[in-house]
């Protein structure tokens, strides 16, 4: 083959809510989705290609991998939030029938209730957990903080060498104190505040692990298979080439599955030590405990605009706990230019385990903070919310979603004076923003196989993590090379295909399709040349439609799909793509209208309907897209109303590690939800996995402040809150 | 979960005499049970299977009320049509319990003796006072959730939905156990912390309830069960109440109010019945029995809510079980 020409480009790229450009190398191929007027599968509703087998139980998940001779892992755990480990003594354990392995040599000290300590393999998970009360652990407990604020105190025990408050440092553009001190001006102070929040997937961490000589196979429940084959393969000490990492389902990861994780590399050793294949799969309680969260945040704001409702001024202060180390920090200000700005923010130490991306990190709390500030100021300002924003948001496309949204909700029907209406339970309106990047990068590496029998195959080493990319790997195929989606066999979710990026900061879709339609581009070519000769035409007169190959040259000759590959000879087609940055744009917009009701009695909130509006670019699958779009409202309601992870004071344990009172909301508790997709014209993928999560708080809390005249500032907006701010308690 | 042998009496005389057995527990629908012993928190040796036992899965209509196996499920009494038009705030109660695959499964029995839901009781690694540790963490620490109403030492609420409305239309459970068969009022088998730390009810080690027996209401008694949560699928109540009224002639002849998630019994609140009992019932009489269920509330740091939350709560009972609005 030629050498490909290639062109150096700038892009932005998305990874956990951080944007950051860079050049990067690309083939410099012409290529364009087309009109989706002309589509037979993109920009439609696609049912998932794995839909059937998800709800028959025929999918198999890392929880369903059953081996021949397999054992059952069990991880002890710190029950203290800070202690010395003196000694481990697990011979009772390794006595015990049916215990194959044991391993003790983790760590000693523990930083975190749920820290492991120690692990054991055995032929029973009951056998496993019963090892696991014979592990003797001499404790020597530890001074411990859980909490950001007690933790900032001089007098609070140090959780680090270098103290618990870090950050701090000023980041100022234009003149904040000027602005605040004009006299046109009007400003708004506050504190708003955001708990930490846990992911909460459906299928919890954990892998299989099996060893064949020094080959290691691994079963993962993950959003990263080459990221976990990587960390592996680092912590083992052996070549990447000899870990194969498979995830064909899993059920959700929303940021905290990236890695291995201790479990991964635990689980590998096990097997190894155990010479036996190992499932380690993690409790509710683990994962509450140590599987990551979202951090949580408290912002004290001064924001200022003129008497005209120009935003002026910005002026933050923020601090939030991502454990020992982790950052809370968030974009600030959030969506709306301003041109005097302040922000300083610390991170502060505490005893509460590492944080971890959660779905858009950052941007909800932003939203929440930045959102809520902006109602209370017009509110001052005398100015409709909705007018604020239209005035102090540049963004075309939000422009024009608001607008939508406004029609949608009924925005008239909004308390003109917030608190106005009368009656026990009070109707409100409100709304909020959201940002995204949603643009791909490089490096996925699609194949895609005809064979001469006509089956096609398409390739991928990335994974499905719920928001249907093997249904439009295959659907993009199909639509390239006029199948139908049930002809292409979409095979991801194993390292031993073409590599692919993980599936985080909403790139998934930007990355992975703009690589397999060139990947099928590359295979239609090849077919095309292939039979042109027997079809008397130049390819550009072929077509691929409905299963057949049909050449429009004067008079028209077609060939059946399975006639047309039976021309390719014995090795049929095999091309594989790359990414093409012609395929992909970045940047999504969104915006959400909400209608509350609230007791004013009981402080019960009651969320009546959403309107999300939603910008993503070129859409490959309407279906997949709206469904994304209902979980992040699902999500993010919860996080307006109930989710809040809870810790002891007194004993630095978590309060809530089960699903029992760290909350979440089911289907009693879910208001009619209008996706309303912005059909935005530029013809490009980006991705929409983030996105909708992120102004659902924000627009709930504006409508229990339009309802009830009176501002929650905190979430999650419990009945007690609702109760407080209306000064009935 | 530890090890344990599992039994099945055939009869209520054999399954007694296993549960007079050391570290034995008795088993019906599991919810409640199944969960404490995969916590850790409970770890018997035996269990005995309630459910192999004849004749206790049945709602029989007697001329003087209602005689209510102890493994009827919540389901079998939500969809009762004589519970629902007669005893409604039972069924209204049974029916705002968790989930409808629990509600399946769960047992009326089981919902009255089931262990509260305190955070600092439920871990296995907190020592806490009704655990045999010398201090009840609520007091110092996260206590949101907790008691408004209690004597001390321990702050729990009772986590029955079933057991204010039982309790509001005058039940008694019949209690089998090695030395014979007792009948105690409802009212009387709930207890206070201050008199039984450990427990929250009056049954001894060996003992289990058989049968719940409700009489029948009088002419012109109408009763409701209002639970405010905060969400709605799946959760304890902050605040419940349970009010059954008899009204004639325009005016309440009696009434029985019985209060959940503020105490740690079903509280029955003698000011909020006073506060009705010959009275019209209309906004303003049903407003002061809501003022009047607050009397003895002295909330803890952090559950101060609770008191304007169960004044509305009472004061929409009382409405609605009158045929009024709020």
């Amino acid at each position: 083959m030629p050498q490909q020409r290639t062109k150096r480009i700038k892009t932005t790229i998305t990874v956990n809510g951080e944007t950051q450009e860079v050049e990067i190398e690309v083939p410099d191929i012409e290529a364009a989705w087309g009109d989706p007027a002309n589509m037979r599968w993109l920009g439609k509703r696609i049912p998932r290609v794995d839909g059937a087998d998800k709800v028959t139980g025929r999918a198999k998940y890392t929880y369903d991998i059953q081996l021949p001779g397999m054992l059952y892992a069990k991880i002890l755990r710190s029950p203290y939030p800070h202690a010395r480990i003196r000694s481990i003594d697990a011979s009772e354990a390794e006595k015990l029938p049916g215990v194959k392995a044991v391993i003790t040599d983790l760590t000693r000290e523990v930083n975190y209730v749920g820290e492991e300590v120690a692990a054991v393999a055995a032929v029973s998970e009951e056998i496993a957990r019963d090892a696991l009360k014979r592990i003797k652990v001499d404790y020597e407990p530890l001074p411990f903080v859980v909490d950001p604020e007690t933790a900032r105190e001089p007098s609070a025990p140090r959780v680090t060498q270098q103290g618990n408050v870090r950050g701090g440092n000023p980041q100022e553009r234009g003149d904040v104190d000027s602005a605040l001190s004009r006299s046109d001006v009007v400003v708004h102070e506050a504190t708003y505040s955001v708990p930490p929040r846990s992911h909460c997937c459906l299928e919890p961490h954990g892998l299989v692990c099996q060893w064949q000589g020094d080959k290691l196979i691994a079963w993962a429940s993950t959003q990263g298979i080459f990221s976990v084959r990587d960390e592996l393969a680092g912590a083992l000490g052996i070549p990447q080439g000899n870990v194969r990492v498979i995830c064909e389902h899993m059920g959700g990861g929303f940021g905290s599955k990236f890695g291995a994780g201790v479990e991964g590399v635990l689980c590998a050793r096990l097997a190894k030590m155990a010479n036996a294949p190992v499932k380690l799969m993690l409790e509710r309680e683990e994962e509450q405990l140590a599987s990551g969260y979202g951090p949580g945040v408290t912002a004290k704001v001064k924001i200022a605009a003129t008497r005209d409702g120009q935003l002026i001024a910005w002026d933050s202060e923020t601090h939030g706990t991502g454990g020992l180390w982790g950052s809370a920090s968030v974009p600030l200000p959030y969506i709306y230019p301003v041109a005097n700005v302040r922000t300083r923010h610390f991170d502060i130490s505490t005893n509460i385990g590492a944080s971890a991306a959660l779905r858009a990190p950052g941007h909800p709390q932003a939203s929440f903070i930045m959102e809520s500030a902006m109602d209370d100021l017009a509110h001052k300002l005398g100015i409709d919310p909705l007018e604020f924003r239209l005035k102090n948001d540049p963004n075309r496309v939000r422009q024009a979603e608001y607008r939508l949204g406004a029609e949608r909700i009924g925005w008239q029907r909004r308390n003109r004076v917030a608190g106005e209406g009368r009656g026990t339970v009070r109707r409100g309106l409100g709304m909020a923003s959201a940002v995204w990047g949603g643009g791909g990068g490089a490096g996925s590496r699609p194949t895609v196989r005809i064979a001469p029998d006509g089956s096609v195959e398409v390739r991928l080493g990335t994974q499905d993590l719920g928001t249907g990319t093997r249904t439009y790997v295959a659907a993009i195929v199909a639509e390239e090379l006029g199948l139908d989606v049930k002809q292409v066999k979409a095979l991801i979710g194993d390292t031993d295909y073409g590599y692919s990026g993980a599936s985080g900061g909403s790139t998934t879709a930007a990355s992975v399709a703009p690589a397999v339609k060139m990947a099928a581009m590359g295979a239609k070519e090849r077919l095309l040349a292939a039979v042109s000769q027997r079809l008397q035409a130049n390819p550009a007169n072929i077509v691929l439609a409905d299963g057949k190959v049909i050449a429009r040259n004067g008079v028209e000759r077609s060939l059946t799909w399975k006639q047309a590959c039976a021309l390719l000879g014995k090795e049929g087609i095999e091309v594989q793509g790359e990414w093409n940055p012609n395929l992909q744009g970045s940047g999504v917009a969104g915006c959400q209208f909400a209608e509350v009701e609230v007791d004013t009695e009981t402080g019960k909130v009651r969320v009546v309907k959403i309107v999300a509006v939603q910008d993503c670019g070129l859409v490959i699958n309407q279906l997949a897209v709206e469904s994304q779009v209902y979980g992040g409202v699902i999500q993010g309601l919860a996080m307006a109303l109930h989710e809040q992870r809870l810790y002891d004071e007194q004993t630095g344990r978590m309060l809530n590690p089960n699903l029992e009172e760290y909350k979440l909301p089911g289907s009693l508790d879910m208001p009619e939800i209008d996706v309303v997709l912005y059909d935005n014209p530029t013809g490009r993928v980006s991705g929409v996995g983030e996105p909708p999560v992120i102004p659902t708080a924000a627009a709930i809390g504006n409508a229990v402040f339009n309802a009830i005249g009176k501002r929650v500032h905190s979430l999650p907006i419990t009945p007690a809150k609702v109760l407080e701010a209306l000064g009935k308690v | 979960m530890r090890a344990f042998v599992y039994h099945q009496p055939k009869t209520v005389a054999e399954a007694v005499r296993l549960l007079a057995q050391r570290d034995t527990l008795a088993i019906a629908g599991g919810q409640d049970l199944l969960g404490a012993m995969k916590d850790g928190l409970l770890e018997p040796a035996h269990l005995v299977n309630l459910k192999s036992l004849p004749g206790m899965r049945e709602i029989r209509e007697t001329g003087s009320g209602l005689q209510i196996g102890v493994l009827v499920t919540l389901t079998e009494i939500a969809e009762h049509p004589v519970i629902r038009r007669d005893y409604t705030c039972l069924a209204e109660a049974a029916e705002a319990v968790a989930t409808p695959q629990i509600r399946n499964v769960g047992t009326i029995g089981g919902n009255l003796c089931q262990r509260p839901r305190c955070w600092y009781f439920r871990d296995p690694h907190v020592n806490c006072l009704k655990k045999g540790g010398d201090q009840c963490y609520a007091v110092r620490g996260d206590n949101r959730y907790h008691a408004i109403i209690s004597p001390g030492p321990c702050y729990i609420v009772h986590p029955s939905d079933c057991a204010p409305a039982l309790l509001a239309l005058g039940a008694s459970v019949t209690i089998a156990g090695a030395r014979g068969t007792r009948n105690v009022a409802l009212r009387n088998f709930f207890q206070m912390p201050d008199k039984n730390l450990r427990g929250e009810n009056v049954l001894q080690p060996g003992e289990v309830i058989t049968q719940i027996t409700v009489p029948k209401p009088k002419a012109g008694t109408r009763s409701v069960y209002v639970k405010v949560r905060e969400k709605d699928s799946f959760d304890w109540a902050l605040v419940s109440a349970a009010v059954v009224l008899q009204v004639s002639g325009g005016v309440c002849r009696a009434a029985s109010v019985v209060l959940g998630g503020v105490a740690p019994v079903p509280y029955e609140s003698a000011e909020a019945g006073k506060a009705l009992v010959g009275k019209a019932v209309n906004q303003q009489t049903a407003a002061a029995a809501g003022k009047a269920a607050t009397t003895n509330a002295t909330p803890l740091e952090m559950n101060g809510y609770k008191v304007p939350m169960l004044e509305a709560v009472v004061k929409r009972a009382v409405l609605a079980a009158a045929g009024l609005t709020g």
